[in-house]
């Protein structure tokens, strides 16, 4: 059981030795300029158009979103939509500066806890890193203030949005990590974890029909900010 | 996973004659080639993808060495752990070693062919050691002793009694007069019995759709979210991956990542498409303290530089079998082993060798709808043919088949000797059934026609049409 092993067996496949050094760092060039292939048409639209085809693509998936004015308006949305699917009021938070920043108090019923989810958690709020119009994806990288159980154990999964963070394909939503990101164990952009959730889960392997809720959550609901005034028609 | 795919010829007499499975074919088949062609439909760049996915793909396979040891420094730099196999053997001790050292007593697992193809379930249990399948069909089929029938969905062939019966064996613990209403009641079930598992698991195994050189990243795609909960909640999470699923960058990904779906189920993109890079980091309140990627060639090495490399583009997305006439026929177990449908048809053989599966590269119609509908363009058909070449040069080929083929050579060398005699067969079988325009049996002909119908020529040879036509002046 060897590395030198099985590196050995593809060159042999290949009928050649290691890589040779000018082929090597052509090779490095690619992974340092990653080029982008082609990207669909499909999202490639003004602004408003954009966070439009994002709000179908979610909805189409199962999904639901609700688009609130400002941050302020939050912690009323959530209440207001528990309220409406005869949800529970207790929440499990990510611990995120621009979650733990919203105006709670002024909806006093709920109840919030902040962390990673536990198993007897029925209602999650996430917050958004990005999302993607193109597919209608979530990005929700795992890091201390995004814990990746908020994705996965509760009933109901919301996720806080703001517009501003709505691009056209997933390319885009790989720069802004690009861009933003720092991992402080490799020196890189790339967070441990990195999620892209497209609706709420779902399986068909019982008589390959459809059914919401297999392991993950049962309901995704986005709670969509217009920080963005380019973004509103 | 034993093989029993020397059998194939009784498998599939046998799947013919099972009334549930033929059942099951026809009605709980999923509706993925509709779906399929519903999403490509929305995206009209979706041949120059299919073009591009292939490039990329034959660049990594090409330099498949660098890639892999740039993934491998990147994996251990985000504090994984690769552990390089050559074999099936070599894997299966990895995982166990790691399993045994943090002293694990139940292991969860997401979907994972590769997992299927080293019998990993097995040999943990050979060495007390409890894996559980939590993909609903995957878990299914672990209570009801069964392989998967099919890659991405291992057990549509099952129908709601066959559920329900096996969740009454195994749920021995629930009130045995319960009622399941409807499919979401078997669906809560499993969920809560597999919530309990996932809470208690020591590790969890996934497999990986990609693995990216650019980040050590390894990526599974689901839509249930058990992998994501399989590889989240243990302290330990075990990867098995094999050496040809690495893809240069994350921008890479993004192409496959628009063909696989839609190829498979028809979806835009799948719910869950998870890369993970590393352990958990520090001040992280989730995330596994250990990370390993058991990476795997088991005769993948061997296929680089042969006429099968191009199947070392597979991304499984079941496309080929989802349209396939003989797989929809006789079903996934017939094939008697880990891959089905065409792609089994030409992998198995590289895999358990041509003797074992030789049977399988002849169970085609050579229809082409694989090759058509590969996002990889794998030329499928033409490796199957390639395998019946190997076969008859090796001497596997049975003696009446050798013989048919000889006969056959003989008139087709012959162009005069061929049309007459194809004229008066044309002639003959046209004017036998005319009246139903096939035959469902024909002497000298029962291989074919015990399984399917065949139709009755027109009457005339495609040479002498041809030759009319021609004289007629308008071909
Ligand atoms: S051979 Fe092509 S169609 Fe079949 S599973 Fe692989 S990628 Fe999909």
């Amino acid at each position: 059981m060897s590395k030198e092993a099985v590196l050995g067996a593809i060159r042999r496949g290949l009928r050649r030795g290691p890589v040779p050094d000018d082929l090597a760092s052509g090779l490095r060039a690619r992974l340092r300029a990653h080029p982008r292939h082609l990207i669909p048409a499909r999202s490639l639209l003004p602004r408003p158009a954009q966070v439009a085809l994002f709000i179908r693509n979610v909805e189409k998936e199962f999904g639901s979103v609700i688009r609130v004015p400002g941050p302020t308006d939050v912690p009323a949305a959530i209440a207001d939509y528990l309220a409406a699917q005869n949800l529970p009021s207790a929440l499990v938070l990510a611990p995120h500066p621009e979650l733990q920043a919203l105006p709670w108090a002024t909806r006093p019923l709920l109840r919030l806890r902040e962390g990673r989810a536990e198993p007897t958690d029925l209602v999650s709020v996430q917050h958004g890193y990005a999302a993607i119009a193109e597919t209608g994806t979530l990005m929700l990288p795992g890091t201390p203030d995004r814990p990746t159980t908020l994705n996965l154990l509760a009933d109901t999964a919301i996720v806080v949005l703001l517009a501003s963070r709505i691009v056209g394909p997933l390319e885009d939503a790989w720069d802004r990590l690009r861009a933003e990101g720092h991992d402080p164990v490799t020196g890189g952009f790339l967070p441990r974890n990195v999620m892209l959730v497209t609706g709420p889960s779902r399986s068909a392997d019982i008589e390959s029909t459809l059914e919401l809720g297999a392991h993950g959550p049962r309901r995704l609901h986005v709670v969509l900010v217009d920080d963005d005034p380019t973004a509103i028609d | 996973m034993r093989a029993t795919s020397p059998a194939f010829r009784e498998n599939a007499a046998h799947a013919l004659a099972d009334k549930r499975l033929q059942k099951a074919l026809v009605f709980t088949r999923p509706a993925f080639p509709s779906r399929r062609a519903a999403a490509i439909a929305q995206l009209p760049e979706f041949e120059q993808l299919r073009k591009t996915g292939r490039d990329i793909k034959d660049h990594t396979l090409a330099n498949l060495d660098f890639y892999l040891e740039t993934w491998a420094a990147n994996v251990e730099r985000a504090g994984g752990q690769v552990h390089w196999c050559s074999t099936a053997d070599e894997a299966r001790a990895a995982v166990l070693a790691i399993c045994q050292r943090v002293g694990a007593r139940t292991v969860t697992k997401g979907k994972s062919m590769i997992s299927e193809e080293l019998a990993i379930n097995e040999h943990l249990e050979q060495h007390g050691i409890t894996p559980v399948e939590t993909d609903l069909g995957e878990y299914i089929l672990q209570l009801r002793r069964e392989p998967p029938s099919h890659i991405i969905a291992p057990a549509f062939h099952l129908n709601r009694e066959d559920w329900e019966e096996s969740f009454r064996a195994s749920h021995t613990d629930l009130p045995p007069g319960r009622v399941f209403a409807d499919r979401r009641d078997i669906l809560a079930e499993a969920r809560a019995q597999l919530r309990a598992r996932f809470l208690a698991a020591d590790v969890g195994i996934t497999g990986a759709n990609f693995l990216i050189a650019e980040t050590g990243s390894t990526v599974i795609v689901t839509n249930e979210g058990n992998g994501d909960l399989t590889q989240t909640l243990p302290r330990v999470h075990i990867v098995l991956a094999s050496i040809e699923k690495v893809v240069p960058t994350l921008e890479d990904t993004c192409t496959l990542l628009r063909l696989l779906a839609r190829s498979a189920t028809g979806q835009d993109m799948s719910v869950y498409t998870t890369f993970s890079t590393g352990t958990r980091r520090p001040g992280e309140l989730d995330g596994p303290d250990e990370f390993h990627v058991v990476l795997i060639d088991n005769g993948r090495s061997a296929m680089l530089g042969s006429p099968f490399q191009p199947m070392l583009r597979c991304i499984r997305c079941a496309a080929c079998l989802n349209h396939c006439p003989v797989y929809f026929t006789v079903g996934g177990h017939a094939y008697g082993w880990v891959y089905p449908g065409p792609m089994g048809a030409v992998l198995t053989p590289t895999l358990i060798g041509v003797d074992q599966a030789g049977h399988l590269p002849n169970a085609s119609t050579f229809c082409g709808k694989c090759e058509s509908v590969c996002p990889m363009h794998i030329p499928l058909p033409g490796m199957m043919r390639h395998w019946r070449e190997r076969q008859f040069e090796r001497h596997l080929t049975p003696p009446t088949a050798r013989a048919g083929l000889r006969v056959w050579g003989w008139f087709a060398r012959r162009p005069w000797a061929y049309r007459l005699i194809t004229r008066a067969v044309a002639a003959g079988l046209g004017r036998l059934g005319r009246k139903r325009g096939r035959f469902s049996s024909l002497p000298l002909a029962g291989g074919w026609t015990g399984g399917r119908d065949l139709p009755a020529p027109e009457g005339a040879t495609f040479f002498a049409r041809y030759a009319r036509e021609q004289r007629a002046g308008r071909a």
